[in-house]
């Protein structure tokens, strides 16, 4: 069943057109990476798929509602959440102060303070420092339990790999399994095209605010996605 | 000696007072990262008001100010919703003429309706009523009063910023109001719950200054002085330092005032300027800026 359906999304930075009329879907519980060069509109689009970039209503329509620039707030509150890109704690709260602002919204669901200490471990330890002060796999970690909290439906992250040592990755990228297990579907954006393909279910490519290729990972040659990523 | 003891516990319970003043801006700047220029005439606003009300329904004082302060509240969220929020943004400039318009607006309003006279609440005998400490010491009722309600409010909007979800907002907010969206918090009605509360805050100030002394219309700017040498003595962002900042202030201007009835306000200033110099961050710095 289709969860998000997005059509001819455009998306503009003032006079600067970001996004080209994209169309992308999430299937309920499907995995997707979005992969693409330096501001090939990546995350611009996420933005916008979150309430932060002004869209039209009918160009992104979740669980059958039509969202297209509803106010990031309500956003979340419908069960889309957004792992920002560099993280962006929140520096005067601890690490637990920045997973319960996560459950700011309400909204009922599996994830609580508990479940995500035990889906990293090492937050539980850290609970009372300032976020801040954690490695930057363990802010990702902030981060993305942060998310959670709120219960989505659908949790998009924008590149939760960047700046981290690759073993880092590798252990954020465990997670996932964990967090689809609830029936969550997941949008990654990456840079990294290998630990996107090794994660998604299907892959999008995006270049100059366009998309340029769609399918899934075993159906496409390293032909079509370099060209795809690079063009011509 | 005891003169000197008698100065400095007269000068420690106006602190209080000026801690209720520089509360409410310690609070707007903290949230909203805002300086609200019409601080102080929002305190003789909500003074008149009370002696307004006290007058029209012969309530006493304290009955007055249970009436205005959640008027004030009112009147805070509807300001920071209907216009201070439009002016909030990269540059700092706009919610500072805004805010200096509507202290030109409250001053002149209160002068057509209220006259230029001074006005007061009279709070019976509590208003000359003193406690004996023992040694010849005293203390007025009334300043007590006052300092045991800085306390209070201090203390409960500690608890609010350190426990609640809704401190938890503030601060979120305060650090990344974009982030803080995502969060699913509504950035622009914390805003005006943060200016509520700074506006009930600064009502109860204004109402205990009236029952205290005479409050003019004109008067809100020399207020909003006091309470910023109060939030800037005792580091911006940082509650109970806001009370360091007044207490310091008061008693600036007792000690002054001992040696000349001129000198007192010149004391404060003064120490103000001392603090700058010497930790021109304040006495308990919070604020961090990234």
């Amino acid at each position: 069943m289709t969860l998000l359906a997005v059509r001819q999304l455009t998306a503009h930075y003032g006079d600067f057109q970001a996004l080209f009329g994209i169309d992308f879907g999430v299937a309920e519980g499907e995995t997707v990476a979005v992969i693409g060069a330096n501001g090939a509109g990546k995350s611009t689009f996420l933005r916008a798929l979150a309430g932060l970039i002004a869209t039209a209503r009918d160009s992104v329509v979740f669980a059958g509602r039509a969202i297209g620039g509803e106010l990031a707030h309500r956003v979340v509150a419908l069960g889309l959440a957004l792992v920002p890109e560099g993280r962006r704690l929140f520096p005067s709260l601890t690490v637990e102060e920045n997973l319960l602002i996560g459950a700011y919204a309400g909204r009922p669901g599996p994830w609580h303070l508990e479940r995500i200490y035990a889906l990293f471990p090492i937050l539980a330890e850290r609970r009372k420092l300032q976020a801040t002060m954690l490695s930057g796999g363990q802010q990702q970690m902030v981060a993305i339990g942060r998310a959670l909290m709120s219960n989505p439906r659908l949790l998009l992250c924008d590149e939760i790999s960047l700046g981290l040592a690759p073993v880092i990755v590798k252990d954020i990228y465990a997670a996932l399994p964990g967090i689809k297990a609830e029936g969550t579907s997941i949008v990654v954006v990456e840079q990294d095209v290998g630990q996107a393909l090794q994660a998604a279910d299907r892959l999008y490519c995006f270049q100059e605010g366009r998309i340029a290729l769609e399918g899934a990972p075993r159906q496409l040659t390293r032909e079509q996605i370099a060209l795809a990523y690079f063009g011509v | 000696m005891h003169a000197w003891l008698d100065t400095l516990l007269q000068g420690l319970m106006t602190g209080g007072l000026y801690a209720l003043f520089a509360t409410g801006l310690a609070l707007s700047f903290g949230v909203m990262r805002m300086i609200n220029i019409a601080h102080g005439d929002f305190a003789i606003l909500a003074a008149f008001l009370a002696v307004a009300v006290a007058a029209a329904l012969e309530l006493n004082p304290f009955a007055a100010m249970l009436l205005v302060v959640p008027a004030m509240a009112a009147l805070g969220y509807g300001l920071q919703r209907l216009v201070l929020n439009r002016t909030l943004g990269k540059d700092i400039l706009p919610p500072l003429l805004v805010t200096f318009g509507c202290a030109i607006v409250i001053q002149n309003l209160l002068l057509e309706v209220f006259s230029a006279d001074t006005r007061s609440l009279d709070a019976g005998s509590l208003g000359t009523d003193s406690l004996a400490l023992g040694g010849g010491l005293a203390v007025g009722v009334l300043p007590l009063l006052i300092m045991g309600s800085a306390v209070a409010v201090l203390a409960a909007l500690q608890w609010l910023f350190a426990r609640s979800a809704v401190g938890r907002a503030f601060r979120a907010a305060s650090d990344d109001a974009e982030t803080a969206q995502l969060m699913g918090i509504d950035n622009k009605h914390v805003y005006g719950l943060a200016m509520a509360i700074a506006m009930a805050v600064v009502a109860v100030a204004g109402i205990y200054l009236a029952i205290r002394a005479n409050v003019s219309p004109t008067e809100g700017p020399a207020r909003l002085i006091y309470a910023f040498e109060a939030v800037i003595i005792g580091g911006l962002g940082s509650l109970w330092g806001t009370l360091a900042g007044g207490i310091v202030l008061g008693m600036a201007q007792a000690i002054g005032l001992r040696f000349d009835p001129g000198w007192g306000i010149l004391a404060g200033h003064l120490a103000f300027l001392a603090v700058l110099v010497l930790r021109p961050n304040g006495l308990f710095p919070r604020t961090r800026d990234a």
